[in-house]
C-alpha cells in the first residue's frame, strides 16, 4: 500500500530568455536551495535526488545529472534521471513521489530544468531520424494542424486562442518569476502579432526560457512536522500511446482521457470543475486550453472554448475554475521544467503560498503535463487536506 | 520491503553494427521472448513499463519515443523512461511495486552505438564548462584510473590480463557474446598498448542490441506458475563528478550501494559486474567485498559485449537466469554509469 507523501518545499528560479548570470549547475542549485529554505532543511536532510529534463540535445550535454551531482549535494546518495519528453517535469515529480510513497525513502529532492539559451530547441528537435519522416517545423508546426481540426469540429470562435493568450499573460503579470511580463497585453495586440503556424500567432505561443524548479517531498511523519503547510499528494498517474497509428485520435488523445480518469479516481474527484479549486495545465499553445478542458473532463467535448470565452478559467475575472494562475507555459517555458512547474504551482496553491496569483481558499488542485506528439501524459492531484 | 520476482529475461546478440535495424527492430525480438517466457501476450498484460536509453547514441532527440512503437501501446499504457541504463528502469519499477501501484512490470534497455564514435560521444557527458571542451574520451579516463592503480602497486598488468582472459574464456559458453577466445593472460600481455596502460582487450567492445525483463510480485509469479528469482535488495548511489576529488582505486558509491542492498548478509555464488575496463572489475570486487569463492562474470561480462543502456539490466538478468536454472542460490548484479564508475547500482538476488 502506498505511503502518504507531501510536498513540503518548493523552489523556482526566475524564468527568462537567457540566464547568463548562472551556469547550469548554478541554475539547478538556485531552485534546489530555494526549496530547501522553503522547507527549512539543509542538504543533509535529503535522502535522494530525482532529476528530470527534456532531450539532452537541448543543452548538448549527455546525462547532465552526472555533472550536476555535486551542485545538488548528491555525493554518496541515489540519483535518478527521468526523460519522458515534454511531460518529463511531471513524470519526474511522480517518480520522485514514488521514492517516498514506496516507504524506501523519507525525504527526497526533485529538480527539473532547461537552459534553452545554451542551444536551440527547435533545431535539436528537428534532427532527422533514420527511417522516419522528417519534421522540420518544431512543436508549433506539429500541433497547428491538430488545432485546426479542433476548430473545425467544435466550431469555436476564431478568437478563443487569443483570449487564452491574454488571460495567461495577465496571470503571469501577477507572478514575479514568470518570464513574460505583459501586464497591459490586449486581444488586439495578440491578434496583430505575426502568424507563425496558422492559426497560431507569435503571442499565442510559449516563450523559450531558462529556468529550474525543485520540490522536496516528505513522508507523513516529516511532512506533519514541516514548518509550512504541506501539499498532500492525493493521486498520481501517467499514460503513453504511440505517436502515430491508424485511427489515432489526436485532438482528444485517449492517453490524456485515461490518465485524468485514473488520477481523479485516486483523489476522489467526481466532477473536476466542481471538485478542484484550480488547475495548472500544460498549455504551450493558446488553443490547448479549450482542447485540454475537454480532454480532462472540465467541459463536454466541443464545449471547452465556452469556458474560456466565459472567463471560467480566469483568476482575474473571478472564474469558478482558474487555469494557470501562475501564467502557465505561455508565460514561462523552460521545457524540461515546465511540467514540474505545473505540479509545483498546484502544490503552492493548496499550501496557500501562491502570493499574487493565489486562488483564495484553494484546497485541491490539479498539476498536468504532456509531451511528445501529445502522447505522454502525467498528472497529480494535491490537497491541503491530509487523506 | 517486499520481495520482487524476476520471471523473464531476454537479450539480443551483442553485435558491432546492427546495420539498418532501427530501435523497434532491436527491441521487438527481446520483447517477444520475455512475453513468451512469462506466458503473456504483450505490454497490455503488465501494470507498468519502463525503459532505459540515451538519445546521443543514435544522435536524435527523443530516440526513446520510437521504442514505444514496439510496445503495442493501444489502448494507452502506464509507461516511463530513464535516460540511464535500464537497470535504473528496473529500480523505478521496483519502487512502483513497493508502493502497490503495480503488480507486474516490463523493462527494456536498448542502444545503437554504431552510428557514432562512442568514446568521443561520451566525452560530452562530462562537466560542460571544464571537462567536455577538452574532449577527454571515456577510454582516456579509464586509462588514467588504471595508471593510478598500477603506479600505487594495487594491481599489475597481469592482473588486468587475467580478468580479460577469464572473461573471454567464459564468453565461449555465451551465445550472445561478441568477443570470445581461449587464450591465456600471458599471451594477452604480448599485445601492443592501445591507450597506455590499456591494451585494446582491456576495453569493452562497442555493441548494438537490446534486452528485456519482466518482474512482478511473488504472488503474481506464483499465479503465473513461472519459475523466478527474487530481488532481496537493490540500491544505487552516485559520487562526485570531479575525478580529482576521488580515490580512483576505490568505488565508494558501489561500497555504499552494496551495503544498502545487503550483499554481505549471505554467501555470493555468482556476481555479474558491469566493468567496462578490466581493472574496474578488480575495483568492484573489492568494493562489494566479494571473496574468491564468488564466480565473477560467468557470462564474460561487458568485456565480451557491451550494449550501452542495456548492459546493466542484462547483468541482473544473467544472475536471475542462473538462479532460475538452479546454477546458483544467491547472486549479485551490478550496473554502472559515468566516467570511472561514477554511478553504481547493486542488486542482490536469491532463489525462491
Amino acid at each position: 500500500m502506498a505511503q502518504l507523501a507531501a510536498v513540503v518545499g518548493v523552489g523556482q528560479t526566475k524564468y527568462k530568455t537567457k540566464r547568463k548570470d548562472v551556469s547550469i549547475a548554478g541554475l539547478v542549485r538556485e531552485a534546489a536551495i530555494a526549496a530547501l529554505e522553503d522547507a527549512d532543511l539543509t542538504w543533509d536532510d535529503i535522502d535522494a535526488v530525482i532529476l528530470g529534463k527534456a532531450p539532452d540535445m537541448f543543452e548538448g550535454i549527455i546525462m547532465p545529472e552526472l555533472y550536476l551531482t555535486d551542485a545538488l549535494g548528491c555525493n554518496g546518495k541515489p540519483m535518478l534521471r527521468v526523460h519522458t519528453a515534454g511531460s518529463v517535469g511531471g513524470s519526474t515529480a511522480i517518480v520522485a513521489a514514488s521514492y517516498v510513497q514506496s516507504g524506501v525513502f523519507k525525504r527526497i529532492l526533485t529538480v527539473s530544468f532547461e537552459k534553452q539559451s545554451e542551444s536551440n530547441a527547435m533545431w535539436a528537435l528537428s534532427n532527422p531520424q533514420p527511417f522516419s519522416p522528417h519534421l522540420n517545423a518544431g512543436a508549433g508546426g506539429y500541433f497547428a494542424p491538430i488545432i485546426r481540426e479542433y476548430m473545425r469540429r467544435s466550431d469555436a470562435p476564431y478568437d478563443a486562442g487569443i483570449k487564452v493568450a491574454v488571460k495567461d499573460r495577465l496571470h503571469g503579470a501577477r507572478n514575479p518569476l514568470a518570464h513574460l511580463q505583459l501586464p497591459n497585453i490586449t486581444m488586439k495586440e495578440v491578434e496583430d502579432s505575426p502568424m507563425l503556424w496558422e492559426p497560431l500567432r507569435f503571442l499565442e505561443a510559449c516563450p523559450s526560457s531558462d529556468g529550474a524548479c525543485a520540490m522536496i517531498i516528505a513522508n507523513e511523519d516529516l511532512a506533519t512536522k514541516s514548518p509550512r503547510k504541506p501539499a498532500w499528494i492525493r493521486g498520481t498517474a501517467m499514460r503513453s500511446e504511440p505517436t502515430m497509428y491508424a485511427g489515432r485520435e489526436q485532438v482528444n488523445p485517449q492517453a490524456g482521457i485515461d490518465c485524468a480518469k485514473d488520477v481523479y479516481a485516486q483523489a476522489g474527484i467526481h466532477n473536476p470543475r466542481k471538485d478542484l479549486d484550480c488547475a495548472e495545465v500544460y498549455v504551450p499553445f493558446s488553443w490547448y486550453e479549450p482542447m485540454w478542458l475537454e480532454n480532462l473532463g472540465f467541459a463536454d467535448v466541443g464545449k471547452g472554448w465556452e469556458l474560456t470565452m466565459n472567463n471560467a478559467t480566469s483568476l482575474i475575472e473571478g472564474g469558478d475554475i482558474p487555469w494557470n494562475c501562475s501564467g502557465g507555459v505561455l508565460s514561462s517555458n523552460p521545457i524540461g521544467a515546465s511540467g514540474m512547474i505545473r505540479f509545483a504551482e498546484a502544490a503552492q496553491q493548496v499550501r496557500g503560498e501562491a502570493h499574487g496569483h493565489q486562488v483564495e481558499g484553494a484546497k485541491t488542485a490539479l498539476g498536468h503535463a504532456y509531451g511528445g506528439g501529445a502522447q505522454f501524459f502525467s498528472m497529480w492531484v494535491v490537497s491541503a487536506d491530509k487523506p | 520491503m517486499r520481495d520482487v520476482a524476476i520471471v523473464a529475461f531476454a537479450q539480443s546478440n551483442c553485435q558491432r553494427d546492427a546495420g539498418a535495424q532501427n530501435e523497434v527492430e532491436l527491441i521487438m525480438p527481446v520483447l517477444q521472448e520475455v512475453y513468451k517466457q512469462a506466458g503473456i501476450t504483450n505490454a497490455q498484460d503488465v501494470d507498468f513499463t519502463c525503459s532505459g536509453s540515451c538519445d546521443y547514441q543514435q544522435g536524435a532527440a527523443f530516440a526513446f519515443v520510437a521504442g514505444v512503437d514496439a510496445l503495442g501501446a493501444v489502448p494507452p499504457i502506464k509507461e516511463s523512461h530513464v535516460e540511464m541504463d535500464a537497470a535504473w528502469a528496473l529500480y523505478e519499477a521496483w519502487l512502483k511495486i513497493q508502493m502497490g501501484h503495480a503488480e507486474s512490470a516490463l523493462l527494456y534497455g536498448f542502444g545503437k552505438s554504431s552510428p557514432g564514435e562512442l568514446p568521443i560521444v561520451l566525452s560530452q557527458q562530462l562537466d560542460p564548462y571544464y571537462l567536455a571542451p577538452l574532449w577527454v574520451d571515456s577510454i582516456a579516463f579509464a586509462a588514467m584510473q588504471a595508471r593510478t592503480m598500477l603506479d600505487s602497486g594495487a594491481i599489475t598488468e597481469l592482473d588486468m590480463a587475467e580478468v580479460v582472459a577469464r572473461s573471454r574464456n567464459n564468453a565461449l559458453s555465451n551465445p550472445y557474446a561478441q568477443l570470445k577466445s581461449d587464450g591465456d593472460a600471458a599471451s594477452l600481455l604480448d599485445e601492443p598498448m592501445y591507450m597506455s596502460p590499456l591494451r585494446r582487450h582491456d576495453c569493452c567492445p562497442i555493441s548494438d542490441g537490446a534486452c528485456a525483463m519482466i518482474i512482478c510480485t511473488v504472488e503474481k509469479a506464483e499465479e503465473w506458475g513461472k519459475p523466478y528469482a527474487v530481488i532481496k535488495g537493490i540500491d544505487h548511489r552516485i559520487e562526485t563528478h570531479h575525478i580529482g576529488s576521488r580515490d580512483l582505486s576505490r568505488s565508494v558509491s558501489t561500497e555504499i550501494a552494496g551495503k544498502a542492498a545487503g550483499v554481505a548478509s549471505g554467501p555470493v555464488d555468482v556476481a555479474e559486474l558491469y566493468a567496462p575496463f578490466s581493472h574496474q572489475e578488480i575495483i568492484l570486487k573489492q568494493a562489494l567485498g566479494l571473496s574468491d569463492d564468488t564466480v565473477i562474470n560467468p557470462s564474460g561480462g561487458v568485456l565480451a559485449g557491451n550494449v550501452m543502456m542495456a548492459s546493466g539490466l542484462s547483468r541482473v538478468g544473467e544472475v536471475a537466469m542462473r538462479i532460475i536454472r538452479g546454477e546458483a542460490k544467491r547472486g549479485v548484479a551490478h550496473a554502472t554509469s559515468g566516467p570511472c564508475l561514477q554511478q553504481n547500482l547493486v542488486t542482490v538476488l536469491e532463489a525462491k
